[in-house]
């Protein structure tokens, strides 16, 4: 932690240590309610109400948006967006809810809409008032991203749009959306515009959402339907048919591969007194020694004792990894660890939670309701839910074609 | 952990070594060249031998790798293990056929040994003698307790060390035996009348290997009883780190030139990197190869600076090396196609290092097995 530090410029070590200073008196404390693992998991308006409480005494004490230029918004600060991060991380404080608003919205509007719908739009997306959702997925259109089948037709001064979207996260919750659509239906890519719209304000006129409930059981996306929804034509980022090149810079930054570093706190324990965690090898240890196996324990069978230390491996792995990405002299090429990151960390996940299934044994069976479940059927469900992220922002195979044509150079497979 | 340097204690020094080890293997020690040197004779009933480049041994020598890690106080650089650890790894890149992963062995078996003699030793090598270690048993193992040598009441040795690297390159040998109340470490010379050396009829060809069989031969304590058991124990995860790092740079080697034919080799109209069952196999060499680095370097960073799981992260750097090397090696044979099958493609030589190397000092379930003990507790 000291190294961090030891190379911050004068701008970053007087930031951090008012950064420091602030959390110290304005941590929020414990939640009121329940919180979900993560942002795109919520569901509890009252949840999303005291999140939002959160950022917004964050970004009103400049944690939030720091790089942005102040026009927008933003703190008109160099490189502080990281030290408030790592602070933040640091006093453990509770996740910000409006991640698809500043982690892919705002990077996007900021390079690519005029000046005056960036100074409307972006206080209000940084400060989490304005819940964003991103409309790219259609049923269409998931890795095949441009099959874009939404078509925004010209209106004089506005846009007249039509289309299906889905797997919306957040949506139910949206002010606004990031919508990549098509307005010429001769060319697949140069065919594609990007649009910013806005949601709950045209609920019943034009937009309907629909919440989509997961395997699970539990909501988290939606479906969005457009029907001659009425755009202003100032609300579309950059020129008409780049539309994909604006998707790349939302890419980007999702990937964390941007300019711009996105805000995130985040380090609070989401445990309750009791409650489970099911994202560590060491929890998965824990679970054994608790089942029972051929008379003794899971921990004691020696196949399933190699399979918690090879995912205690490849977890210590992964933090290896994050740490010599930013050692030049040991990586030979600039992207091949940041890339693997979404892919290894979801399907470390996964793994994870598929042993809980074995150690558990046949009292896997039991759901979340039954009172007999092992750690309260936490594991069969974090292990659904895992394939929402091993899906989602770029399926895995999909990643894996990434890093082989990227990283290694191998032939495109389209 | 808090304590440990961000960039693993490779700083500049070790990046210009590094650099140079790379230029001089790419100029001097390309896979043809050490095919030609190795692999002349297919027959699987020849002579045993162990090719090997004795002048390009010599210009190591000169570039000083081998005092790199050895103290200054014995006449060395003084540079952290990180440092021997990517000069293996760069070894490994070119299979190296060379005493130089033994020699580090060594190196850093003398440093945990610090007695007068050991240092004399370490000076031994920092000036250029080639140096392995004779510690493994007639099982295989290498646990400290393990020899099959004994010290004679006049301070010879006599008894069998097994599974012994590089054993006829080496011009002495840090040996293994039991003492009164313990197991000491012992500087054996190879010339000494009373060693004699059995060479193994082994499968890779950039190794030898050897069973050295003392007899009455003299040797220079260079630990006591009890304690050079214990200095085998406090170097264990600097062999480990450097074993790994010669899978990480065959690993490398394997995927890269895997990678190379399958951008150029077509077939229905395609190089075979755009069907994914070939491209997504490759990628995953590549996710192991930087787990295996990455739990290498971190592991050597962590020994040099005495962290308490320096071990543990070195055991999981040696499982997930060893894993890595035989799927790489795996890959890398099946997506050659026929070519990949045969002797003269080289393919075969990092292919059977990788398969040599996953079972020097224990292989990855052996690691694993003892990780459990220290991550989960003891089974009942
Ligand atoms: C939890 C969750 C949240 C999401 N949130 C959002 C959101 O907020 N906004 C949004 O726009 N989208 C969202 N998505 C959608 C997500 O981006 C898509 O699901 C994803 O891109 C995959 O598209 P698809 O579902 O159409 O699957 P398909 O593209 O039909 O893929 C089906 C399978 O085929 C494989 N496949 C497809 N093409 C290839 C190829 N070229 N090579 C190899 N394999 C291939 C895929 O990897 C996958 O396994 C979300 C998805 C999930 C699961």
């Amino acid at each position: 932690m000291a190294q961090n530090q030891s190379k911050d410029t004068a701008e970053q070590a007087e930031f951090r240590a008012y950064c420091v200073d602030w959390l110290k008196s304005n941590h929020p404390g414990r939640p009121p309610v329940k919180l979900p693992l993560g942002a795109l998991e919520l569901s509890d308006p009252e949840a999303l109400k005291w999140l939002q409480g959160w950022q917004k005494s964050a970004y009103d004490a400049g944690l939030i948006g720091c790089d942005y230029p102040t026009e927008v918004g933003g703190g008109g600060r160099d490189g502080c967006q990281i030290i408030a991060n790592q602070e933040m991380q640091r006093a453990k404080t509770p996740f910000l809810p409006n991640i698809i608003g500043m982690g892919m919205a705002a990077p996007t509007i900021f390079f690519h809409a005029q000046d005056d719908v960036k100074a409307e739009l972006l206080p209000g997306l940084l400060s989490g008032e304005d819940i964003w959702c991103q409309g790219f997925s259609e049923p269409g259109a998931g890795s095949d991203l441009a099959n874009q089948q939404t078509f925004a037709e010209r209106d004089g001064d506005n846009w007249k749009i039509n289309g299906h979207k889905v797997w919306t996260s957040l949506a139910h919750f949206a002010s606004w959306m990031i919508l990549l659509c098509r307005t010429d239906k001769n060319d697949k890519y140069n065919g594609l515009s990007y649009f910013v719209v806005p949601i709950s304000s045209m609920l019943g006129k034009g937009v309907t959402v629909r919440p989509l409930i997961k395997m699970t059981g539990q909501t988290g996306f939606n479906e969005v339907l457009f029907e001659d929804l009425v755009v202003p034509d100032k609300y579309r980022l950059d020129e008409v048919g780049a539309g994909w090149k604006v998707a790349m810079t939302t890419l980007a930054h999702e990937r964390g591969a941007g300019p711009l570093v996105t805000p995130a706190s985040g380090g609070m324990s989401n445990d309750e007194e009791g409650s489970v965690s099911t994202n560590s090898a060491s929890s998965l240890a824990a679970l054994a020694k608790g089942q029972p196996r051929a008379g003794k324990t899971a921990a004691d069978d020696p196949l399933i004792r190699d399979e918690i230390v090879k995912l205690t491996i490849r977890q210590e792995a992964m933090r290896q990894n994050a740490r010599r990405a930013s050692v030049p002299a040991l990586v030979d090429h600039p992207m091949r660890i940041p890339l693997q990151g979404k892919l290894v960390a979801t399907e470390l996940n996964q793994d994870l939670a598929e042993l809980a299934y074995q150690i558990e044994g046949v009292a896997s069976s039991l759901y979340v309701a039954d009172d007999n479940a092992p750690a309260q059927g936490q594991w069969p469900l974090a292990y659904m839910n895992s394939f929402g992220v091993t899906i989602a922002a770029g399926a895995n195979e999909v990643q894996r074609n990434i890093l082989g044509e990227r990283v290694l150079g191998l032939a495109k497979s389209k | 952990m808090a304590t440990q340097p961000k960039n693993f204690g490779f700083g500049e020094d070790e990046t210009m070594l590094r650099d140079s080890a790379r230029k001089f293997f790419s100029d001097n020690c390309g896979a043809d060249k050490v095919h030609r040197l190795v692999a002349g004779d297919p027959n699987m009933f020849r002579e045993i031998d162990c090719a090997w480049d004795e002048s390009l041994w010599q210009q190591v020598v000169e570039l000083g790798w081998l005092a790199a890690c050895v103290p200054e106080a014995a006449g060395g650089i003084g540079m952290p293990l990180v440092a021997a650890v990517s000069l293996a790894e760069e070894a490994g890149r070119s299979a190296y056929p060379s005493p130089l992963l033994s020699t580090f062995m060594s190196t850093f078996v003398l440093k945990a040994c610090g007695t007068p003699a050991s240092t004399e030793a370490l000076g031994t090598i920092a000036s250029g003698t080639p140096t392995t270690l004779a510690v493994t048993n007639s099982l295989g193992s290498l646990e400290s307790g393990d020899t099959d040598v004994k010290v004679g009441n006049d301070g010879t040795l006599t008894g069998t060390s097994y599974y012994v690297q590089d054993a006829r390159k080496c011009s002495q040998y840090v040996v293994s035996a039991e003492g009164a109340g313990g197991n000491g470490l012992y500087l054996v010379q190879a010339a000494d009348p009373g060693v004699s050396i059995e060479a193994d009829a082994i499968i890779d060809l950039t190794r030898d290997q050897a069973q050295l069989v003392f007899t009455g031969a003299a040797a220079v304590e260079l630990a006591p009883p009890r304690a050079g058991a214990a200095a085998l124990d406090a170097a264990l995860p600097a062999l480990l780190c450097l074993a790994s790092a010669d899978l990480v740079g065959a690993g490398e080697w394997l995927l890269q030139t895997t990678v190379e034919y399958a951008q150029t080799r077509v077939q229905f109209d395609r190089p075979l990197g755009f069907f994914q069952a070939v491209k997504h196999p490759l990628v995953n060499v590549m996710l192991e190869i930087d787990n295996a680095k990455s739990l290498t370097y971190s592991a050597a960073c962590a020994m040099e600076t005495g962290e308490d799981n320096a071990l543990d992260l070195a055991r999981m750097a040696k499982s997930q090396a060893s894993d890595m090397g035989v799927f790489a090696a795996s890959r890398a044979v099946q997506f050659h196609g026929g070519i990949g099958f045969t002797w003269e493609c080289y393919v075969h030589l990092f292919f059977k290092r990788a398969m040599h190397s996953q079972t020097l000092l224990g292989d990855a379930r052996h690691h694993r097995t003892i990780l459990a003990d220290s991550l989960i507790g003891r089974a009942a």
